[in-house]
């Protein structure tokens, strides 16, 4: 890992949107006044959420003066976390888990996929600009192997077909169901429960 | 007062001292990069780890508070081994390029390797590579050679109070700059290169010009400003080739401005180094002999009350006082050492000085700044102001809004009327200022401009003085004043000053009563020319001389030596670290010479007697004089601050290439360069 890029097409403005401006409050709040800038990652957490997955320059400045913190030290936080971009990952971010785990369960096999359909390179956009895919360590969810995180939501079990169909349809625009392709309950064994039968909502 | 062990000795201490300080104070000597003792601790570096009984590990000296009873040991295989890991990691990526490296032969990485670290590298893995950053025109950046101390942030951050230096990234990949590489807007911030440890910062004006080591090595004083900051000139040569801070405590701690480090390149260009006579129009080059016979023909040809002389702000008491004697034979009293129509009320020493000292403002409760922007008029100064605002919280507040200036302050007006009701009880300042213990009112020169400067400064005196805040422990009275020589030439009398009329001498002036002015070194004064003569000595060739009759090429403050009195009052000695170049001559000695022709000849024969007399002259002695000043009438005008020219306020700054380059970015940098979000 290098330092991020910071993208050379930057957008002139950013402003909360009222909705997203009423939660900043509420995390600014969570701190006591002199501590304010203390909320600059919920902040920038919240940039990224309403920015199709990244910040922009004009999103740090923007952060720095509601929290009366330097220029410089926003952009100091924003540059250390590895999940704030800096630059455009399209409306879809696909991170491919590639750690051990995922990595004896084929997630070489995703990483094939996610460059012949989504871009050749890491971190590059798609060519209708709404999807880019990247490499990531891991994302906790090894019992389920492999599996790959698209914005928030996680997609596991993943086999080749069933990662081409869901990435198909990130490229049609639409969202598909998260959550295990082979439709098991969180962890839960595949062949249905083992243990705890009597209890329904175990 | 606890007590420590050290090496199996036992030394008290203070309580709240590190470790390391404890250590210094007996006397181990312990490596350290990142630790600075005005900064700051940051305790990243590990260079300073030492061995303390029952701690299974070294622990970092600079970060653990020292505590009764600690064992403490600096001299074990366990230490030297702990130094030598710390330094192969630190020397693992950087780059072997002493040679060609600026900071060769001062680097403190270089030295401490010699002492603390391996002899050989065992890393044989490729080198990480940092890209260069654009810091502004005086710092230039080498990144690979950065070792992450951090210190550069923590000045940017402390004392100059401009946090625009930061480090982005993490782990291997950090690296240090500016947001967005932008240049650093601040008046102090050549101080990083002092601060940087390693040759990553280093100065870009001074690249590749010299090694330390071939430098003469001159201590004296700064006439850029009033502060007197105490700096180290080294010369190659006749080349002045670099300034640095020297510490003095009282004044500039160590740091000095900008302007102060890097004017010097103006000392190499525009220099007058052979005398000029004007014929037909034009100036043209003539000998000593000429030039003196000349200007001695003319000056007896005028009546002694249409001779007038001008002192400059870069003299020094030497000047000044053989400038004076030499008037005086002259039978001429029309001096001044002001340029503008600044009041001043040179009656007791105390009205035209710095009395609460700038140590002093860190014990200050209260500062009112009046018409004053200390940032830009005395930066040194203004890094004291920051550095009690950050230490006791200590409330600002300014009559007059000068901007940004490091540290929040209230402004409160901007008019004499406000003064009024300061001085009447009627504004709620007054009574805060009767409530604080140590107050302070920095009077700056465009509050003290024309009649109503009377008004304001008198009335603030008399103010101070029924609160009891003009005391021998406590003197809350402060002028700012900006020229270095003129605390000195208003202590030798160099002013004109008639009964009631401050400025009787720029109304002669104006009105065309002088037919012949002598202008020492003084560049910024404006006047008419018309059918005047005009004499002018000086070091470097700028507005005085573009106008004068005749030019008299004299030394520049590195080129003699000199007695300068900074704005507190404090009597410093400037020594020479160049030669005045050409046929250039100490300045006293060309008026000595005149004083000769004259046939009047000066009492003193060498520098030795002049400073004698001088001294004799200086009453130090602030004798506080109880009779009080009758009240002055009221003008009412608004009170706003002269915007200054940084970059160029005297003429070795304007000759200064690097100055220049300073201003030009800077007012890039004010056209496009700030952003501000909604």
């Amino acid at each position: 890992m290098s330092i991020k890029k910071i993208s050379k097409v930057q957008p002139e403005l950013f402003e909360f949107t009222s909705e997203n401006l009423e939660k900043a409050k509420n995390e600014i709040k969570k701190y006591p006044k002199k501590r304010k800038a203390s909320a600059v990652l919920a902040l920038l957490y919240l940039v990224q959420n309403q920015n199709d997955n990244w910040i922009p320059l004009a999103a740090i400045r923007y952060v720095a003066v509601l929290l009366g913190m330097p220029y410089i030290k926003v952009y100091e936080v924003a540059t250390f976390y590895s999940m704030f971009n800096l630059s455009p990952v399209g409306k879809y971010f696909v991170q491919v888990c590639t750690t051990t785990p995922c990595m004896i369960r084929g997630a070489k096999k995703i990483t094939e996929i996610c460059k012949k359909y989504i871009s050749e390179e890491q971190n590059k956009l798609s060519e209708n600009k709404i999807c880019s895919w990247t490499e990531v360590e891991c994302l906790g969810a090894c019992v389920n192997a492999p599996m790959m995180q698209i914005n928030k939501d996680y997609f596991e079990d993943l086999n080749e077909s069933k990662t081409e169909e869901i990435i198909q349809k990130l490229l049609k625009d639409e969202f598909p169901e998260p959550g295990s392709v082979k439709n098991r309950k969180n962890n839960a064994p595949e062949s249905g429960k083992t243990t705890l039968i009597e209890i329904k909502n175990a | 007062m606890p007590k420590i062990i050290i090496n199996n000795k036992e030394i008290e201490f203070e309580d709240g001292m590190t470790v390391l300080q404890a250590c210094e104070m007996a006397g181990a000597e312990i490596p350290r990069f990142c630790y600075h003792e005005r900064l700051s601790i940051a305790g990243n570096c590990r260079m300073c780890l030492v061995e303390m009984e029952k701690s299974p590990k070294p622990i970092a000296s600079c970060a653990m508070p020292a505590a009764e009873g600690m064992k403490i040991k600096t001299n074990t295989p366990f230490v030297d081994k702990a130094r030598k890991g710390v330094m192969e990691f630190l020397l693992a990526n950087h780059p072997l390029d002493c040679p060609v490296c600026d900071q060769g032969g001062e680097c403190d990485l270089q030295d401490q390797s010699l002492f603390y670290g391996l002899d050989n590298s065992r890393y044989s893995e490729n080198k990480r590579q940092v890209k260069e950053k654009y810091m502004g025109p005086l710092i230039k950046t080498q990144m690979t050679r950065c070792i992450h101390c951090t210190r550069c942030i923590r000045f940017a951050t402390e004392v100059a109070g401009i946090p625009e230096l930061g480090a982005i990234g993490r782990g291997e990949d950090m690296e240090i700059t500016t947001y967005l590489e932008r240049s650093m807007e601040s008046e102090l911030s050549a101080n990083v290169i002092d601060l940087c440890p390693v040759g990553a910062l280093t100065s870009k004006p001074y690249a590749f010009e010299a090694r330390p080591w071939e430098l003469k090595k001159t201590e004296t004083i700064d006439v850029m400003d009033a502060v007197g900051s105490n700096i180290r000139v080294d010369t190659y040569g006749w080349e002045v080739k670099r300034i640095l801070p020297r510490i003095n405590e009282d004044i500039n701690e160590e740091w000095i401005s900008d302007k102060t480090r890097y004017a010097c390149d103006g000392l190499l260009k525009q220099r007058i180094d052979t005398p000029y006579i004007r014929e037909n129009g034009q100036l043209k080059k003539t000998t000593w002999e000429n030039a003196k016979k000349t200007l001695i023909n003319k000056i007896k040809s005028f009546d002694p009350n249409e001779v007038a002389g001008i002192v400059g702000d870069l003299s020094d008491l030497e000047m000044i006082y053989s400038f004076k004697s030499f008037f005086n034979s002259l039978g001429s009293n029309n001096l001044e050492c002001r340029q503008d129509r600044i009041y001043i009320n040179p009656e007791e020493r105390i009205n035209y000085i710095f009395n609460s000292s700038i140590k002093g403002i860190e014990n200050s409760d209260l500062i009112l700044l009046v018409g004053s922007n200390p940032r830009l008029e005395a930066s040194i100064l203004n890094a004291r102001i920051r550095k009690a605002y950050q230490k006791n919280n200590t409330k600002i507040y300014s009559i007059g809004d000068p901007g940004d200036l490091t540290y929040p302050y209230e402004v409160i007006g901007s008019n004499t009327s406000i003064i009024k009701l300061i001085a009447a009880g009627s504004h709620e300042i007054s009574e805060k200022i009767k409530k604080s213990k140590k107050p302070m009112i920095i009077i700056g020169e465009s509050a003290l401009y024309g009649e109503a400067g009377r008004y304001t400064f008198e009335t603030i005196k008399k103010f101070l003085f029924t609160n009891n805040f003009i005391r021998n422990d406590w003197n809350a009275l402060n002028v700012l004043t900006q020229q270095a020589s003129r605390v000195g030439a208003l202590d030798l009398g160099l002013y004109s000053i008639a009964k009631n009329d401050n400025f009787s001498f720029f109304d002669k002036l104006e009105n065309g009563l002088f037919k012949f002015i002598y202008l020492l070194g003084a560049d910024d004064i404006n006047f008419k020319k018309d059918d005047k003569f005009i004499v002018y000595q000086g070091s470097h060739g700028d507005k005085g001389a573009e106008i004068a009759d005749i030019v008299l090429p004299g030394a520049a403050y590195t080129e003699k030596n000199g007695l300068f009195v900074n704005l507190e009052g404090k009597i410093q000695n400037a020594y020479k670290a160049s030669y005045p170049p050409g046929d250039a001559r100490e300045d006293w000695k060309i008026i000595k010479d005149l004083s000769k022709l004259l046939k009047k000849p000066e009492d003193y024969k060498d520098i030795n007697e002049l400073q004698k007399n001088i001294k004799k002259n200086i009453t130090i002695k602030n004798n506080i004089n109880l009779k009080n000043t009758e009240s002055v009438e009221f003008i009412e005008k608004e009170i706003s601050i002269k915007p200054i020219d940084y970059y160029f306020t005297n003429s070795i700054a304007r000759s200064s290439k690097t100055m220049n380059e300073c201003r030009r970015v800077k007012k890039k940098f004010l056209f496009t360069g700030i952003e501000k979000a909604s």
